[in-house]
């Protein structure tokens, strides 16, 4: 049982919930990007929801099936296409031995997450099938899929169903990422923080797993003072340290970086605050040039968003009997 | 020194021990983290301590993020005051100077450099005030360095010179980042000295390479097998430069997995650095060389 990789479409990773516990040596989460959308695809094949998927970006794969299976692909708006003949994303179907599995151009959204049943069954390294592709761990072979690779399944799941448009979740336009100040946010002055949460900022061409670049916005002005020795001479530096998911560091204060799952895990660039755990899915669905605002939020509400993000994924358990 | 406690988000709290590096911050910053890994605490998944702060990871399902707050804060007097002092390892790092690989990658990023008339040794022995290239070098590996954070990428240490701070080299950063560092480049930038264990971005000025992988994820390389990480914070380095014959003499070495990298344990007491830096350092070169 395997999945033959015919062409890899632009950067194909093998992906699952990923990897916690190493972050101390450098060595980040990794896992899908929109994990609700990789959830919600193993939910569908019949998968434990923590199953190794593949996760596409902007142009899908061809893949060609060695044996029946159930498939879904869920996440952005990149259409299936099952031996040429289109099929319905956020929905399972059968494969059968030789059947290939392609995809049209992407409509909405960044990454499709295509879930089969048995799951990826890629080598598991310090606990997690997920690829960092920097560190060249985990995955097949520590990278991107190419043509000609063969990836094994798994046994057993099974399932079917769909996922209607009001279970699923994306982001808007313009995306709004809610943020809780904190970290280095006193570095910058009142005004400056005022103008980062009222400018629309745009993605960034640079824009990948390990973080996501965006511009368009105010350069921010520093509150002046001596620079703290070690810290280097630019007022956006300070003495290299830890960086937590989600940090929006400001190099040299003018292009605000939101570190994803792939994060550098420090460095020497003040960080305003983190985009709350709950929106972190929605960043792996933002194409380059789209936009997007910073919503100021507490901690309370960051907290409720996290619990209605949870009870989204239970009405999708739900919907589909799991 | 009191700790700034902040959130990162809903899943990070994050200590700044100090604003400024120095060997106390990374010490408190040492303890708090090992306190908090004793500890145990329910809902904490990643402790990462870095220079001069740490990072505490957790999930507020499990535990409320005041919670969490309340109790790294109730460790606190007992970190400041813990005894400074680790049993460690001391090694030897083989680095090629001036070595043709940073060279092409540095005329390469020319445009991104304080200076694109001088290169990174160049420059950082002027800024230094050390007139020439091979006094820097002197500089750089005449004296232990004491690895500090590990991160960025997969096994990057961080290190600290353990000179007085006025002797302590620093030089900026590049104006803007690489988008290319060869593997296993040794750089600086601040007062930071790292090795690049993986070949990628970067910013920081670049003077050599090592020969020695620091980082294995296939875990094949003899003295990585067990860990693919070769550094842990509280290691201290000891640079050690060799000539291209010696270079190619250990990449073969490697190549062929019969290289064995000089690591020997030693004992480090800040109190006692502080009261005698050569004679500490003396002693630590007397643990690496063995006599």
């Amino acid at each position: 049982m395997a999945v033959n990789v015919i062409t890899p479409g632009l950067s194909t990773t093998v992906q699952d919930l990923g990897r916690p516990g190493y972050y101390h040596l450098g060595i980040p989460i990794s896992g899908g990007m929109d994990r609700f959308a990789l959830r919600v695809a193993n939910m569908l094949v019949g998968n434990e929801e923590g199953a190794a998927v593949l996760e596409a970006v902007f142009l899908g794969p061809e893949l060609e099936f060695t044996a029946p299976a159930t498939v879904a692909v869920c996440g952005g708006d990149l259409p299936p296409k099952l031996n040429g003949e289109e099929r319905p994303g956020w929905e399972a179907f059968p494969v059968k031995a030789g059947d290939r599995l392609s995809f049209g151009f992407l409509k909405a959204g960044a990454r499709a997450y295509i879930a089969v049943s048995g799951g990826i069954d890629v080598p598991v390294k310090l606990g997690s099938r997920s690829t960092y592709t920097l560190g060249a761990l985990g995955g097949h072979e520590g990278r991107a899929l190419k043509a000609g690779d063969s990836l094994p399944l798994g046994k057993g799941g099974s399932g079917m169903g769909s996922v209607p448009p009001a279970l699923r979740r994306g982001p808007g336009n313009p995306a709004e990422l809610r943020m809780l100040p904190g970290l280095y946010w006193h570095r910058i002055t009142a005004e400056a923080g005022k103008r980062f949460f009222a400018d629309t900022w745009k993605v960034a061409p640079e824009a990948d797993r390990i973080g996501y670049r965006f511009k368009g916005g105010t350069a921010l002005d520093f509150v002046p003072r001596e620079q703290p020795f070690g810290a280097g001479s630019n007022p956006s530096n300070i003495v290299d340290a830890c960086y937590p998911y989600g940090s929006i560091q400001v190099p040299g204060g003018t292009e605000p970086i939101v570190l994803h799952r792939d994060a550098v895990s420090g460095g020497g660039y003040m960080m305003l605050g983190c985009v709350i755990s709950a929106d972190m899915d929605l960043i792996g669905q933002l194409q380059p040039h789209s936009p997007a605002r910073f919503v100021e939020v507490t901690m309370d509400q960051a907290l409720a968003a996290r619990h209605d993000r949870q009870a989204a994924l239970q009405r999708v358990r739900d919907h589909l009997g799991k | 020194m009191s700790i700034r406690f902040t959130f990162g988000g809903d899943e990070h709290i994050f200590g700044e021990v100090s604003e400024e590096m120095s060997l106390e911050a990374f010490f408190t910053s040492l303890s708090m983290t090992n306190a908090v890994k004793a500890a145990g605490i329910r809902g904490v998944t990643e402790i990462c301590p870095a220079n001069a702060s740490f990072q505490v990871k957790f999930d507020p399902d499990r535990i409320k993020p005041g919670d969490l707050l309340k109790e790294l804060q109730s460790m606190e007097a007992a970190a400041a005051t813990s005894d400074a002092s680790l049993k460690t390892r001391i090694m030897e790092i083989p680095v090629l100077y001036q070595d043709p690989w940073t060279h092409e990658t540095l005329m390469r990023f020319r445009e991104r450099h304080q200076d694109p008339s001088k290169t990174d040794l160049e420059y950082a022995a002027e800024v230094n005030g050390l007139g020439t290239v091979e006094n820097f070098v002197q500089a750089h590996s005449s004296q232990p360095w004491f690895v500090s954070m590990v991160g960025f990428v997969a096994g990057l240490p961080f290190l600290y010179q353990m000179v007085e701070r006025k002797r302590q080299l620093q030089v900026p950063k590049y104006l803007r980042p690489r988008t290319d560092t060869p593997k296993l480049t040794i750089g600086h930038g601040g007062c930071f000295s790292c090795i690049y264990s993986v070949r990628g971005a970067g910013g920081y000025q670049m003077f050599g390479v090592t020969p020695m992988p620091i980082y294995d994820p296939t875990q094949q390389v003899s003295y990585l097998t067990e860990e693919m990480c070769l550094f842990r914070p509280g290691d201290i380095v000891k640079w050690k430069p060799v000539t291209r014959d010696e270079y190619d003499a250990a990449i073969e070495a490697v190549d062929a997995n019969r290289y064995e990298p000089v690591i020997r344990p030693a004992t480090f007491s800040l109190a006692e650095f502080n009261k005698d830096m050569a004679g500490t350092n003396a002693k630590l070169m007397e643990a690496l060389n063995g006599r």
